[in-house]
């Protein structure tokens, strides 16, 4: 996020929701959007399903799924028409406008509108509302990001925010929400085939020099594999060996059964894990790990605040996870000795310049959002005031792009997948409290589709997709379109990645969760 | 003269606060604490308990000071003999209609109610009457609701509102018999509940109370260990709860930089996943398809073994890790760098379902 959570119910005047369901997926800060939208901010959400944040909307663009390219660039058509756009923040802060003007001179109202599935009169409506409001901040998660032009929905979101200078001031920006507890620390601690920690370039040979000096040890400046990538290549015999941490891919990415398949086809796999889950029944070897209450070291949030995470119980499996990832180096040839996770902080922050000012010191009693360049820095709540990061901000334009898979006549409905409130991806059915209120998989069905199936609460079916097949029982609501079937991703018994699309955004290789075309068949 | 503050005097001293605030408030910033039931900093002003009442120079009612603005000049008594008359008028009336079984009540030692009676002296009441006899709602696995120790603060009423937004909860019904309740007074399950338990956190009394809790712990027998919320990108803080080595539940904090008081039904109760039965305690090999228990040290070596084993045979970009967006900074560090510098390779990435 460029901007802090606290500017919701603090700063915005108007809070633009593409493709995030809050309430459910980052509850405090649904919740938070909520006060503000009833303190008189301004609220508009666009989402093909009918999520609970709808009832606080002044305006909710039910678009068609994977048409976010289309609506924002016909808003940004209107924009433009009309001269709203920031003339001053266009001149002085970015570049290629250019293009982006002929890119949307091909999206007037009425093909954008059509395209999206919306009315003229509301692109309008949210065109000019948006880019006539003073402090607009602009929020979207895995709607956007979760389909072949992930990437691209990304760029067409910070194009709108450029346009109309939004973005580095208070209570404006454009907010990414991150998924899980520490994918924002997990990206900068370097867990990242082509950067080490803090977004520092293998490809780039000072880096290199830097690190092989702290690490004495000569390091390969060629870019790694993505996650799709790793699969591939263990499809094909040239991965041969992995080691997961934490993570269950058979669950949680596209496409399974090809993951499943290459976890076999694996020579040796070592996996960490809390639970015996899906991916840990291929490991040769399986180390226990320790939860979060178990361990010492730092988690840090959406809004690039680092904050502590503290050991409360002695770990169940008898040692933290960095001891045991300490143990396995150690035994492989590479010593590493710490003596508590503080210390494996101080080197990370002794090669990061962004997070050098970080230390557990700093962290006891409050906490920091990077960049923090020195001890004495308060940390930076937003980012790019005054200044990009990367000197002129560059409009990147781009074409719609459909869908990989879109129903036909064989797959009749579209799939799409997410977030429900009860559960966060693979933890939360093992909390036994949270288990017995949502126990199962329940396919949303719009009543005219359940009717036209000859469905009623109590039915089960059986939902195909060119990949697999998954059976679910269904919950019949109008929050979905007809046609359109939504399903979380929470559940053993009803994997519904077995079904979703192995169609990956070409740049960041993320799955098209949110669109598959399958049939269904009542049981 | 500062235009925005107002200066006046609270039991003698000289106390200076931006206009606008309460008389509470203002005796607040100099270190005066008036009780208060049904006032919370972090929600809509009620009035209602009354037990904030304070002497005010040239009044005659004694105002509650968490709803009277503090003008310059005033002269306040927090303390004085009518106030604290008052004050106990008011404990006796609502003890008058409290169950008295404070040496089992989960709450005691975080209940305002008996912390006030003890302050007081408010042992039992004059004001003998009928006990409500509401049933005990446990239905849902995560609170417990003793209506029958109500105290209409209305706090929860206002937190599951003006926090959550969830508006699960009104006052029905009049007279002795009002009650801060679901609508149609059914059980938390059968509402339109979210168990984000925010109405447990603000509650004063053991009127709401942590199922998890519940007979595990007087509230001053624990430790309360801060954290980070493992459960979302949001990075809510909470405090673990911990007795006998154990969690037994999560408490909100007023002092978490993100979310306050506020936590979700994740936060606050996904917790107890931590002592599921299926947790792996030690290492296992698969030894001809089969997973065995094996010691720390046998696992590694077969690791060290295999995994150098696979590098010197098919080079370094032969192997790939999956690191976590689930285990700690330091955690992923580590992983990121034994994949560089020992492995050799710059196969490491994280799971793509940010
Ligand atoms: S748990 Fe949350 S939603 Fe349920 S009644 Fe309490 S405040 Fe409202
Ligand atoms: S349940 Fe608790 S918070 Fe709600 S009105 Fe009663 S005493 Fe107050
Ligand atoms: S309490 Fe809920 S909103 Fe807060 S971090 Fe945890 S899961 Fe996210
Ligand atoms: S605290 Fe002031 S009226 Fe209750």
């Amino acid at each position: 996020m460029t901007n802090p959570i606290y500017e919701i119910t603090e700063e915005a005047e108007l809070m633009l929701l593409i493709g995030t369901n809050a309430t459910e997926a980052h509850p405090i800060i649904g919740y938070k959007m909520r006060q503000a939208a009833r303190n008189g901010a301004k609220m508009i959400v666009c989402d093909p399903r009918r999520i609970d944040l709808v009832d606080e909307a002044d305006y909710w663009l039910q678009i068609k799924p994977g048409t976010d390219i289309p609506l924002i660039n016909g808003m940004m058509h209107i924009i433009i028409k009309e001269g709203l756009e920031d003339k001053k923040f266009i001149e002085e802060r970015t570049e290629n406008y250019e293009e982006l003007k002929a890119i949307v001179e091909n999206y007037p109202p009425e093909k954008a509108a059509a395209l999206a599935g919306i009315s003229v009169e509301d692109l309008y409506s949210v065109a000019r509302l948006y880019a006539t409001t003073d402090k607009a901040m602009i929020f979207y998660t895995l709607g956007i990001t979760e389909h072949i032009c992930g990437t691209r929905n990304v760029m067409s979101i910070a194009n709108l925010a450029m346009l109309t200078g939004h973005i580095g001031r208070p209570g404006t920006g454009v907010c990414p929400m991150r998924g899980q507890n520490n994918v924002q620390g997990a990206c900068d601690m370097g867990a990242l085939p082509n950067v080490y920690p803090g977004y520092q370039a293998v490809t780039n040979p000072d880096i290199q020099q830097k690190y092989e000096q702290a690490w004495s040890t000569a390091l390969p400046n060629k870019l790694g594999l993505k996650i799709p990538e790793m699969f591939e290549a263990a499809h094909e015999g040239k991965v041969k060996a992995m080691y997961i941490l934490g993570e269950n891919p058979v669950l949680t990415d596209p496409n399974s059964n090809h993951i499943r398949e290459a976890l076999e086809k694996l020579e040796f796999l070592v996996v960490q894990e809390l639970f015996l889950t899906e991916t840990a029944e291929y490991a040769d070897v399986i180390l226990p790990a320790a939860s979060f209450a178990e361990c010492d070291g730092t988690f840090t949030n959406t809004e690039r605040r680092v904050q502590r995470v503290r050991k409360a119980i002695e770990p169940i499996p008898g040692q933290a996870n960095w001891e045991t990832i300490c143990q396995m180096a150690t035994h492989m040839g590479y010593p590493m000795s710490y003596h508590h996770p503080s210390e494996i902080w101080d080197e990370m922050a002794s090669l990061t310049p962004s997070m050098a000012g970080i230390n557990y010191g700093r962290l006891e009693n409050s906490s920091l959002q990077w960049p923090c360049p020195t001890v004495e820095h308060p940390g930076t709540p937003f980012l790019h005031s005054g200044k990009f990061t990367r000197g002129l901000g560059s409009f990147q334009p781009s074409e719609h792009i459909p869908p990989g898979e879109m129903p036909d006549k064989e797959y009749p409905f579209l799939l799409s997948t997410g977030r429900i409130l009860f559960h966060y991806n693979v933890t939360t059915p093992y909390s036994p409290g949270i288990a017995s209120i949502w126990d199962k998989e329940m396919a949303e069905f719009h009543p005219l589709d359940a009717e036209k199936l000859g469905l009623n609460k109590d039915s089960k079916v059986k939902i195909t997709s060119r990949r697999g097949e998954v059976i679910s029982a269904i919950k019949i609501t109008e929050r979905v379109q007809p046609g359109m079937i939504w399903m979380s991703f929470h559940h053993t018994a009803t994997p519904t990645n077995a079904l979703t699309s192995d169609v990956l955004d070409p740049i960041t290789g993320t799955g098209e969760y949110k669109v598959a075309a399958v049939k269904v068949e009542k049981l | 003269m500062d235009l925005f503050k107002v200066k006046l005097t609270i039991n003698g001293k000289e106390v200076e606060a931006p206009v606008g605030s309460t008389i509470l408030q203002a005796a607040e910033s100099a270190g005066i604490e008036i009780p208060r039931l049904c006032y919370d900093p972090h929600l809509s002003s009620l009035g209602a308990c009354r037990l904030c009442l304070v002497e005010v120079k040239g009044n005659r009612l004694l105002p509650a000071s968490c709803v009277t603005p503090a003008t310059d000049g005033m002269v306040v008594e927090t303390e004085s003999d009518a106030v604290v008359e008052a004050r106990k008028t008011i404990l006796e009336l609502l003890v008058a209609n409290h169950p008295l079984d404070c040496m089992t009540c989960d709450k005691m030692g975080a209940c305002k109610l008996a912390d006030y009676c003890y302050k007081y002296g408010v042992k039992d009441s004059p004001y003998i009457g009928v006990k409500h006899e509401y049933p005990l709602d446990d239905s849902n696995p995560f609170i417990i609701r003793d209506m029958n120790k109500c105290i209409l603060c209305g706090a929860c009423v206002r937190a599951c509102e003006e926090m959550t937004g969830q508006d699960n909860l009104s006052y029905l019904y009049r007279g002795f018999n009002r009650k801060a309740t679901t609508a149609g007074d059914v059980p938390y399950i059968e509402s339109d509940c979210v168990f984000c338990g925010q109405c447990v956190a603000v509650c004063p009394t053991g009127a709401l109370v942590e199922k998890s809790m519940s007979g595990k712990a007087r509230r001053w027998e624990f430790d309360k260990v801060r954290t980070t919320c493992p459960f979302c990108g949001t990075g809510c803080n909470f405090d673990l709860a911990v007795k006998d080595g154990k969690v037994i539940g999560v408490l909100s904090t007023p002092e978490a930089p993100v979310n306050g008081q506020m936590l979700c039904v994740k936060g606050r109760f996904g917790w107890d996943f931590i002592y599921n039965e299926k947790r792996l305690t030690s290492p296992l090999i698969k030894k001809e398809g089969k997973f065995v228990e094996a010691g720390w040290d046998e696992a590694y070596q077969l690791i060290a073994s295999k995994l150098n084993g696979i590098r010197e045979q098919y080079g370094p970009d032969s192997f790939a890790a999956l690191s976590s967006a689930r285990c700690t900074n330091e955690e992923n560090y580590l992983v990121q760098k034994l994949t560089r510098a020992h492995m050799g390779s710059n196969n490491v990435d994280h799971c793509a379902r940010t």
